[in-house]
C-alpha cells in the first residue's frame, strides 16, 4: 500500500481514543434552569452578586441579541443550534466557601492534575532554558487561573503578582473589586452589539480572567488560564479582559479541553485586549476542545470573538494560536491598529482532521500612521475536514505608511479534505504596502519515503514533516507551550503514536 | 565470501505492467557492483524494490538480505538492518534542520536495533568528524534538509548520511546525475572512504564516467528488466565504446 495511502487510512481511523482529555469529573453542580430568558440573565447576575450596572449591561446585550440572527457566511455547516435547549450556568457545588486552594473540591483539583495543570503554587522547573537576551532566571513561574464550567476555581500566585502591582483575578471578582477598570474597558474593544455570539456572551458570560498591568510594569511571570467544560449540555461563555497600561508588558496563555460527549456543546467566548502607549501584549492559545468522534458525532462548537486594540502609540499585540480541537471553529483574533506606529501580529497553526471544520483567520485594521502587521497562517487538513483561512487587511484613509505581510500556507493530507484561503485586502490609502503570499501543498509520498528509508516510522515521518511545516509559528510560542503544542500536533494527526 | 544480498528470479510490476522479468543478482560482502543499462531497463525499479518504496508489486521471486527475507520487512526495518539508498533526487524537507533530521533518523535506527540513543555530545562529535571529512560546513547542517542545496551539496548530504549510519548495503542510484566533475570527485571520494570488507555497494549508473572514480569489482548490464551480462570492470569500458544496442536486441 502506498505510504500516503496508509497515512490517510490511519488518519481516517482516528477516533475518540486519541483524545486524551475526554474524561468527566463527577461532582455535584448547581445549574440554572435550561434555556435563555431575561430571568436567566438576572439569575446569573444574582449568582455572581453583581452590581446593578453589570446587570443592566447584560440585559441590554440580551435584548439586542434577541434582534440578531446567526451569521452564516463562514464555510462551516452544522445543524441549527437550539439556544433554548442549553444550560447557561453551571457551577461546581461548593462544599463550603472557598478561601484557599485546600478548600477546593478535591475532585476538581484531581481533574487539573490529570490535565497537567499546576494549581499548587509550584514553579515549573523542568527543561526550561533561559532565552537569549533574558536574565538567567533559576525558575520560570506561571500563574494559573482555572475556569471550571462557569466559574473560576482557583487563581495562583496572586500575592506575588500583587506585589508587582499586576491584577490577575477572575473577572467576576474584578467586577466587585475593580469596578472602575471593568466599567472603563469592558466592551470597549468588542462592543455588546458586535456580533451574534459576542452579544450572547455579553448577556450570559459567567467567568473568565481579568488582567491589569500598571504603567511601566513588566509582568514578572506568564499568566495563564485553563478552561475546562465539564457539565453536559452546558454552554461555556467566558470573558477575558486584559489591559496593558503605558509601557507595560504581559504574556498570557490559554488552554482548553472538554470531556468527550455524543452531543455538541457550545463555547462562545469573548477576549478583549487593550494596549496603551508603548505597551505589549502577547496572547497564546492552545485550543484542544473535544473535536468529535471519527463519524463526526459530538464535539465543541467554538464560536469565539477575540480582538485586541492597540490603543496607544508604539503599542504591540501578538496573537499566537494552535487550534487542534473543536468540531467547528469560528475564530478571528484581530488587531485594531489605532495608535501610530503600532504593530499587530497573528501566528496560527490550525489543524483539522476527521469531520472537523475550521474557519479561522484574523483582521488587521490599520487606522494609525506607520502601523504594521504580520500574518503567518499554517493550515493542515486531514481526514474529511475543511480548513479555511479567512482574513481581512485594511488600511483606512489616514493610515499613511501602513504595512502588512501575509503568508498563508496549507498542507493537505489525503484527498478527502479541503483547504481554502479567503483573503480580503482593502487599501484606502495610496501609501499602504500590503504583501500576500499563499501556498497549498500535499504531503508528498517521496518526502515520506525518504524519511522512512532513513529509519523513521510512518508516524514519525508525518510528525517530522508537519512540525517542519509549522515551525515558524511554533517558535512564537512560549517554550513550555511549544513543547506541548508539538506533541499535540503529532497526536492530532497520527492516530497511533504513543 | 558470504552473500549479503541475493536477488532471485525477481518479477516486479507497476500498475499491472511488468518491469522486472526474473532478475537474479548476488552481491557478496565487501563487493562493489555496478549496474549499467539504458533508460527504462529497470535499474531504478530494482533499487526502489530493495529499499521498499511503495507502488511496486512483487509478483515473483525473492530478495534475501543477510539470509533474511527482505520483502517481509517494512522499509524502516530494512534501513535499521543496514539497507541504505542514496537517492537520485534527494527531497527537500522545509523547516526540518538537517542536524535534527540526522539525529532523529540515527536514533530511530538504533532504537529499532535495540541500542541506546546516542547522547547529544557523542552525536555532535560524530557528525563533526564525518562532515569535516566531506567538506560540509556546519552552517549547512542548520538549514532545512536539502533546502536550497546545490546538486553537489545534496549528493554530499547523502554520502554524509551513509557515513553516519554505517549501513552494510549502500545502493547509489545515479549518483552522478546533475553533478559537475569536481562535485562528482568529492562525492566519490566520500563513497570510496566507506568501502570496507563488511560493506557492499550497488552503484547504478548510465555512464562509465562514475566508475572511473568508484571502481567496481563486478559490472552487470541490465536490459528490459533482466541482467543480460556480467563481468569485470573492463565490461564498463566495452559498453562505453559499443553502446547498449546489442544488449537491447539480445534481451528482446
Amino acid at each position: 500500500m502506498a505510504a500516503v495511502q496508509e497515512t490517510v487510512d490511519r488518519v481516517r481511523q482516528i477516533d475518540v481514543d486519541q483524545y486524551r482529555y475526554g474524561f468527566e469529573t463527577l461532582i455535584e453542580s448547581e445549574k440554572a434552569p435550561k434555556g435563555l430568558s431575561e430571568d436567566i440573565v438576572r439569575f446569573i447576575s444574582a449568582k455572581k452578586n453583581e452590581p446593578d450596572w453589570m446587570l443592566q449591561w447584560r440585559l441590554e446585550a440580551y435584548r439586542r441579541w434577541l434582534t440578531m440572527v446567526e451569521p452564516t457566511w463562514a464555510r462551516v455547516d452544522y445543524p441549527k443550534i437550539d439556544f433554548q435547549d442549553l444550560y447557561y450556568y453551571a457551577a461546581p457545588k461548593p462544599k463550603k466557601t472557598v478561601g484557599s486552594l485546600d478548600e477546593i473540591d478535591p475532585e476538581i483539583l484531581k481533574t487539573y492534575e490529570k490535565l497537567g495543570i499546576p494549581l499548587r503554587e509550584v514553579a515549573i522547573l523542568e527543561g526550561v532554558e533561559p532565552r537569549p537576551g533574558e536574565p538567567d532566571t533559576p525558575s520560570r513561574k506561571i500563574a494559573v487561573d482555572a475556569v471550571f464550567d462557569s466559574v473560576s476555581v482557583a487563581t495562583t500566585f496572586q500575592a506575588e503578582l500583587k506585589k508587582a502591582g499586576v491584577i490577575f483575578m477572575p473577572i467576576s471578582e474584578a467586577i466587585k473589586h475593580h469596578p472602575e477598570l471593568v466599567q472603563k474597558y469592558l466592551g470597549s474593544v468588542v462592543p455588546t452589539s458586535d456580533n451574534f455570539y459576542a452579544t450572547l456572551n455579553s448577556a450570559v458570560f459567567s467567568d473568565g480572567s481579568f488582567v491589569y498591568v500598571p504603567p511601566g510594569v513588566r509582568c514578572p511571570m506568564e499568566l495563564s488560564t485553563y478552561f475546562r467544560i465539564n457539565e453536559r449540555n452546558t454552554g461555556q461563555f467566558e470573558r477575558t479582559l486584559i489591559i496593558a497600561d503605558k509601557g507595560s508588558y504581559v504574556s498570557y496563555l490559554e488552554g482548553c479541553t472538554a470531556p468527550q460527549r455524543d452531543e455538541n456543546q457550545l463555547h462562545a467566548a469573548v477576549v478583549e485586549l487593550v494596549a496603551m502607549d508603548d505597551a505589549e501584549i502577547k496572547y497564546s492559545t492552545v485550543q484542544n476542545w473535544y473535536p468529535g468522534n471519527s463519524e463526526g458525532k459530538g464535539g465543541i462548537y467554538n464560536f469565539v470573538t477575540k480582538r485586541g486594540d492597540c490603543r496607544g502609540a508604539n503599542s504591540k499585540i501578538s496573537w499566537t494560536q494552535v487550534e487542534t480541537g473543536s468540531a467547528i471553529t469560528w475564530k478571528y483574533p484581530s488587531c485594531i491598529l489605532r495608535g501610530d506606529n503600532s504593530r499587530g501580529e497573528f501566528y496560527s497553526i490550525a489543524i483539522s482532521n476527521g469531520y472537523q471544520q475550521v474557519d479561522s483567520g484574523t483582521k488587521m485594521i490599520h487606522l494609525g500612521k506607520n502601523t504594521s502587521s504580520r500574518i503567518i497562517s499554517k493550515g493542515i487538513a486531514a481526514g474529511k475536514s475543511q480548513n479555511t483561512y479567512r482574513g481581512l487587511v485594511t488600511a483606512h484613509r489616514k493610515a499613511t505608511g501602513a504595512r502588512n505581510f501575509t503568508a498563508c500556507d496549507s498542507l493537505l493530507i489525503g484527498d478527502q479534505c479541503g483547504a481554502h484561503t479567503v483573503p480580503y485586502i482593502e487599501a484606502k490609502n495610496a501609501s499602504a504596502l500590503f504583501e500576500h503570499e499563499a501556498t497549498t501543498s500535499k504531503i508528498s509520498e517521496d518526502v515520506l519515503f525518504y524519511c522512512i528509508q532513513r529509519g523513521l516510522s510512518q508516524e514519525e515521518a508525518v510528525g517530522l514533516v508537519v512540525n517542519g511545516f509549522v515551525k515558524d509559528v511554533l517558535q512564537q510560542l512560549p517554550m513550555e507551550f511549544a513543547v506541548e503544542a508539538q506533541k499535540l500536533i503529532s497526536i492530532s494527526l497520527e492516530g497511533s503514536v504513543g | 565470501m558470504a552473500a549479503l544480498l541475493e536477488v532471485k528470479d525477481l518479477q516486479v510490476s507497476v500498475a499491472d505492467r511488468e518491469i522486472l522479468h526474473g532478475l537474479t543478482l548476488t552481491v557478496n560482502e565487501g563487493e562493489v557492483h555496478a549496474i549499467m543499462g539504458p533508460n527504462g531497463s529497470g535499474k531504478s525499479t530494482l533499487s526502489h524494490v530493495i529499499a521498499g518504496k511503495p507502488g511496486y508489486e512483487v509478483t515473483g521471486g525473492q530478495i534475501l538480505f543477510k539470509g533474511e527475507d527482505l520483502l517481509e520487512m517494512e522499509p524502516n526495518e530494512r534501513a535499521a538492518k543496514g539497507v541504505f539508498l542514496a537517492f537520485q533526487y534527494p527531497v527537500e524537507i522545509p523547516g526540518v534542520a538537517t542536524m535534527n533530521f540526522l539525529r532523529t533518523a540515527l536514533n530511530a535506527q538504533r532504537k529499532a536495533r535495540g541500542e541506546d540513543e546516542l547522547s547529544t555530545p557523542d552525536f555532535l562529535k560524530r557528525v563533526r568528524e564525518v562532515s569535516g571529512s566531506l567538506g560540509i560546513p556546519q552552517e549547512m547542517l542548520k538549514r532545512g534538509v536539502n533546502v536550497g542545496f546545490s546538486g553537489g551539496e545534496k549528493k554530499r548530504n547523502e554520502v554524509l548520511q551513509m557515513a553516519l549510519f554505517q549501513p552494510s548495503l549502500c545502493i547509489l542510484d545515479e549518483m552522478d546525475s546533475g553533478l559537475d566533475i569536481d562535485a562528482l570527485r568529492i562525492a566519490s571520494e566520500g563513497v570510496n572512504a566507506l568501502r570496507a570488507p563488511n560493506r557492499s555497494m550497488v552503484v547504478i549508473t548510465h555512464y562509465q564516467r562514475l566508475l572511473d572514480y568508484i571502481v567496481p569489482d563486478v559490472v552487470h548490464v541490465m536490459s528490459k528488466g533482466k541482467v543480460v551480462r556480467s563481468g569485470g570492470k573492463e565490461l564498463a569500458l566495452e559498453l562505453e565504446a559499443n553502446g547498449y544496442a546489442q544488449y537491447q536486441e539480445a534481451a528482446a
